[in-house]
């Protein structure tokens, strides 16, 4: 006989007891916040955290003897090791903090030119970097400008009418030639989540470098490093319950080792002359100046709320919140759903038309209702133009979201109806 | 806030019924403005002669504000003197500065007046200007091409 193992579970309840801002009234209507792929709300612990470091142990950290800037220093360091562990991280050197996606991806752009000491880095005419139609902007634009530095050319995957990543040509695009291959984890705009490990075996296969954008991945499933199998990962703090300005670049050890510094300045130095200075070892060698002490500790405080519920058990909340939220929105006939319909490989970022609408006027009436969603074209301009539209409405949940909160997205594009009709 | 003091009638009278709307030629000089936070473009076209604004026509894509005030421009702009098409120009904007504390003149806005609404949500008041940035982008170049001098404001 086999026994089923229960799927995890969260109790959305007293999930949302611990976020003070869920409580609030917007436009006269309770809060229906929907925008979680664009920001995540912040729940007590992570404020109260942030609180009393400023409160307890404020100080620089890694230069004082004194005891608040050990203090400091081990709050900052304990959230790296925090993070680390999260991650699946082999060690809490592998992490470096920045303060968002956008940094990271930059950080490890900049470590590739064509004077670069370690090979893998070296890039000039004949190379190639091959990225996706789905990126995010900031997953887009550092690899173009260093295309444009040092002669690569830049190639990409495209996307399927139904919204997965394009794998057709997966052999003609990632060649000897590619250098990088750098792929978004979990689609910002689709809700798709990618096929990341088959993409990860052909680019091993001819020697290129992985990067994952892992900033709505990270969040949202349970990650593991290992298990990935990429060289580099980007993820960002403020998607993930944790303060704004604080993110986290993971690299191999080896890699972290053999790139040059990013930002110069105090912390990043392991010993300056005039004629010339020397760098510290990584982590410390990406992070000049005074890093953002009470943010990181945000972070690890975000990091130790999402274990407690467990990551398993968020991941399981919102694969039921997509399958209500897609089978709400077929009953609203005039919306067309831009990424997957299906259940398979599909988070609960959810991206639509509205036939005749334009986003910004559906936006504006969701929020006279109460309902908080993103309206654009989500950084991702390629993607919108892949899909024929200007911009999309784009529902995004979390651990803390509910049926509740679907449901008055559909009430409300009823009314979206009524005024444009 | 109340969406029908944002989406009134006039301004959704103007979405579903554009007036002026379309490319036409000749033209002096044409201008695309983009807002790139959301997507939106237009195209539009100034003809200027004789000191007026003999044609303002333009193509747009975007949100019932950004549309609708493309027509509302081409109504107060076409066959005006470029005087006073600047003039409306700098009224509109400056409704549209006015995070809704600025009382406009009808008598210069006309239909404008409805976009009072408007300046109450910051993140709507780029859709409503797009046109006119367009608009006065192509002017000042139709009448530098047309060798036409702008009236000097008199007073």
């Amino acid at each position: 006989m086999t026994r089923t193992i229960p799927a995890p579970t969260l109790d959305v309840d007293r999930v949302r007891a611990d976020f003070p801002i869920l409580a609030r009234l917007v436009n006269g209507h309770p809060l229906a916040y929907l925008d979680s792929a664009a920001t995540s709300q912040k729940p007590r612990p992570v404020l109260d955290a942030v609180r009393e470091y400023y409160e307890r142990h404020n100080a620089n950290v890694a230069r004082s003897v004194h005891t608040l800037g050990t203090e400091a220093t081990e709050a900052y360091e304990g959230a790296r090791a925090k993070v680390a562990g999260f991650i699946g991280a082999g060690s809490a050197d592998e992490v470096v903090f920045t303060k968002n996606s956008t940094e990271s991806i930059n950080l490890v752009a900049h470590a590739f030119s064509s004077m670069a000491a370690d090979p893998r880095f070296r890039l000039g005419p004949g190379d190639e970097i091959v990225v996706s139609e789905m990126e995010h902007h900031s997953n887009l634009v550092p690899w173009q400008l260093l295309c444009q530095r040092t002669g690569a050319k830049l190639r990409w995957f495209g996307i399927t009418e139904a919204g997965r990543l394009d794998l057709t040509d997966l052999d003609r695009l990632v060649t000897e030639r590619t250098k990088l291959v750098a792929l978004v984890h979990y689609s910002n705009i689709l809700g798709t989540i990618n096929p990341t490990a088959t993409v990860v075996a052909r680019a091993r296969q001819v020697g290129a470098l992985t990067l994952l954008d892992a900033s709505q991945s990270v969040p949202h499933l349970p990650v593991d490093v290992g298990v990935l199998g990429a060289d580099f990962l980007a993820f960002t703090g403020h998607k993930m319950c944790a303060p704004t300005g604080i993110g986290g670049l993971w690299a191999r050890a080896d890699l972290l080792e053999a790139m040059p510094p990013f930002l110069g300045g105090g912390s990043m130095i392991e010993t300056v002359l005039m004629t010339g200075s020397t760098y510290a070892p990584p982590p410390a060698r990406f992070e000049a100046g005074t890093p953002p002490v009470a943010k990181a500790v945000g972070l690890g405080a975000a990091v130790d709320y999402l274990r407690g519920i467990g990551m398993a058990a968020v991941a399981e909340h919102e694969k039921r919140l997509t399958a209500y939220a897609l089978d709400a929105l077929a009953t609203v006939p005039e919306i067309r759903i831009i990424g997957p319909t299906d259940l398979v490989d599909r988070g609960a970022t959810i991206s639509f038309a509205f036939a005749g609408v334009h986003p910004h006027d559906v936006g504006q009436v969701l929020d006279a209702q109460g309902v908080q969603v993103r309206v654009g074209h989500h950084c991702a301009r390629p993607t919108c133009a892949r899909f024929r539209v200007p911009a999309t409405t784009r529902a995004s949940c979390y651990l803390y979201t509910t049926t509740d909160e679907i449901d008055a997205l559909v009430r409300a594009l009823a009314v979206v109806r009524k005024v444009f009709a | 806030m109340q969406l029908d003091q944002l989406y009134q009638e006039i301004i959704l009278d103007h979405y579903k019924h554009p007036r002026g709307c379309g490319l036409r030629a000749p033209y002096g000089a044409e201008a695309h403005h983009v807002n790139p936070t959301c997507g939106d473009e237009i195209t539009l076209r100034v003809r200027v002669g004789g000191g007026r604004v003999e044609d303002c026509s333009y193509d747009a894509t975007g949100c019932s504000i950004s549309q609708a005030s493309a027509s509302v421009l081409f109504e107060l702009v076409e066959g005006a003197s470029v005087e006073e098409a600047l003039r409306d120009h700098g009224a509109f904007a400056e409704l549209m500065a006015g995070r809704g504390t600025v009382e406009p003149d009808e008598e210069v806005l006309q239909d404008a007046v409805a976009f009072v609404g408007v300046a109450r949500y910051p993140a709507r008041v780029k859709c409503a200007l797009l046109p006119w940035m367009a608009f006065k982008d192509a002017l000042l170049r139709a009448v530098g091409a047309a060798d036409e001098r702008i009236p000097a404001k008199e007073g």
